[in-house]
């Protein structure tokens, strides 16, 4: 590959990220080299999405510093608009604009960002819509695609901007089972392609899978990092353990519902209290 | 008697037919229609009115209601950000803006604008005259209620709409431009169209401004009609008018919510 051997694609210092008095995020330190594809895990509440959202300054960080391919988002100054173009963001509710065909979503920011073309956006577009599978839908509207081919097409409209980095927010959260492959599908190529990618997940086999390296994240810090196997197969820290074992066998977890086995805080969801109790 | 359900459906049913043709009955055999006609229905006094109260009145209701929208509808935007902009003093100023001419009578707003203006600036004149005046006097108010509806339109478009044309490198002005706003107005079309109506019957208003027979519009043309003539057909005849402007303009509203509802 022919990347620039500088910095890595996101570099991230002691960010701590509060809403209101809320500490979302309690000092993260944090990497994703150019080409890398990191899969980030950790039950709701844990910070993921918020982290994501920060690297794309989508929420603005209370402390630390942040920068995507060697500039820092977190410097005032900064041409935020300049540096989000090398970014793409697919987000857990697609996010298309409604009142555009399948082909404009994908052409407007190209048109007018990157002021190309009528002609020369389509033909990016084009191939970008071929990319994910859904060169028919071209002139479709967004309301007439299922939750699946949405999401492809939000993926296509970031690609359309030939983005250096892919940030993906829980892309798969909000769709039917059996749609949720054909999204996985399209962005496991991406990542063969060499994609560099940022991805908040519950998809643990697409992790285990596709992933360079897997982090989990609980309470607002990262509790332990490293390769899928590693992480997935074999976890150091006891929180890692109680959370993949509710989400890869919840209803074994249902049933023991033994409460010193979940050592979350209460924000954490997991298992709620009350079902102990009623059942 | 206890009656079963199907019967009871039935009998209330019945009651409602029955309360409805009892009414109709009443007012046609209880009115006089001899004389109600001789007042309100001259034949001889409709077609006089034509082509007059077609040519020239609805012709400048029509022209003074849409100069009024067009002025309200961008005035009215400009309200709408500045209400929802980040710098406090644009936010102050149209909400003041917003609840003095929302509190005021249309009719008090178009004389001060007819009046007042050319007093204040004598070396000025008011672009399109009479119908510059009724354009800017009427959408003054009309900017007033549209920027309450347009700003709802734009807080009711999802955040996530702004966050992804942020995060396709869109500033927020190219944003809000192409993707919000367009969206905002599509939910706002039904309050706009309403806006509309009532301006098209607030365009009767004009007659503060003294119009001239060239300038008049359906409801002074129908008003002198019945000084002249001793009669209230002509009133008849312009509220006539006035649907033949509203109704069609509810359908094409319409047509234009289905065309619209396929891409939401």
């Amino acid at each position: 590959m022919t990347t620039t051997p500088s910095r890595p694609a996101v570099e991230i210092r002691d960010l701590h990220k509060s809403f209101g008095p809320l500490e979302v995020l309690k000092g993260i330190d944090f990497e994703v080299g150019q080409g890398e594809v990191v899969c980030v895990i950790g039950p709701s509440g844990s910070g993921k999405s918020t982290l994501l959202r920060c690297v794309d300054l989508l929420e603005e960080p209370t402390a630390g510093r942040i920068w995507v391919n060697g500039v820092e988002m977190t410097d005032p100054d900064v041409e935020v608009d300049a540096v989000r173009r090398g970014i793409g963001m697919v987000f857990q509710s697609f996010n298309l604009f409604p009142h555009l065909t399948v082909l404009n979503n994908l052409t407007i920011a190209q048109r007018r960002v990157l002021r190309r073309g009528r002609a020369e956006a389509e033909r990016i577009a084009r191939a970008n819509l071929e990319r994910v599978g859904l060169t028919d839908k071209a002139d479709a509207f967004p309301a007439q695609l299922s939750g699946g081919q949405q999401q492809r097409a939000a993926i296509a409209r970031s690609l359309s901007m030939e983005p250096k980095l892919m940030l993906f927010d829980e892309p798969t959260s909000a769709l039917d089972p059996e749609l949720v492959g054909d999204v996985l599908t399209v962005m496991r190529k991406l990542a063969e392609d060499g994609m560099t990618m940022m991805v908040v997940t519950h998809e643990m086999a697409f992790a285990r899978d596709v992933a360079d390296r897997v982090v989990f994240m609980d309470g607002g810090v990262v509790v332990e990092q490293g390769p899928p196997q590693e992480v997935l197969g074999a976890p150091k820290h006891e929180r890692t353990r109680a959370f993949l074992s509710r989400v890869l066998d919840p209803t074994r977890v249902a049933q023991l519902g033994l409460p010193d086995q979940s050592p979350e805080p209460p924000e954490a969801p997991g298992l709620p209290a009350d079902d102990r109790h009623t059942i | 008697m206890k009656l079963r359900r199907r019967q009871r459906e039935r009998l209330s049913l019945g009651i409602q037919y029955l309360v409805f043709i009892a009414v109709i009955a009443v007012v046609l055999f209880a009115a006089d229609w001899g004389r109600l006609s001789d007042a309100f229905f001259r034949v001889d006094i409709i077609r006089s009115m034509f082509p007059t109260i077609i040519t020239v009145a609805l012709r400048n209701t029509v022209l003074y209601t849409l100069g009024a929208f067009a002025f309200g509808l961008v005035f009215g935007t400009v309200l709408a950000l500045m209400r929802l902009s980040r710098v406090a003093p644009y936010r102050w100023v149209a909400t003041a803006y917003i609840e003095l001419f929302r509190g005021l009578p249309a009719l008090l707003v178009l004389f001060l604008v007819g009046y007042g203006i050319p007093i204040a600036f004598p070396e000025r004149e008011i672009p399109g005259g009479v119908f510059g005046s009724i354009a800017i006097g009427l959408g003054l108010t009309a900017a007033a209620y549209m920027a309450e509806t347009i700003r709802a339109g734009i807080q009711a478009v999802p955040k996530g709409q702004m966050e992804a044309a942020r995060t396709l490198g869109m500033s927020h002005f190219t944003a809000m431009r192409t993707i919000v706003i367009p969206q905002a107005f599509r939910i706002v079309i039904p309050p706009l169209t309403n806006e509309l109506i009532l301006l098209t019957k607030d365009s009767s208003l004009a007659y503060v401004l003294g119009v001239t027979a060239q300038t008049i519009e359906i409801t002074k043309f129908g008003r002198d009609m019945l000084n002249d003539r001793v009669n209230a057909t002509p009133l008849l005849v312009a509220g006539l008018a006035y649907l033949v402007i509203t109704l069609p303009l509810s359908q094409v509203v319409r047509r234009l919510e289905l065309r619209y509802a396929k891409a939401r």
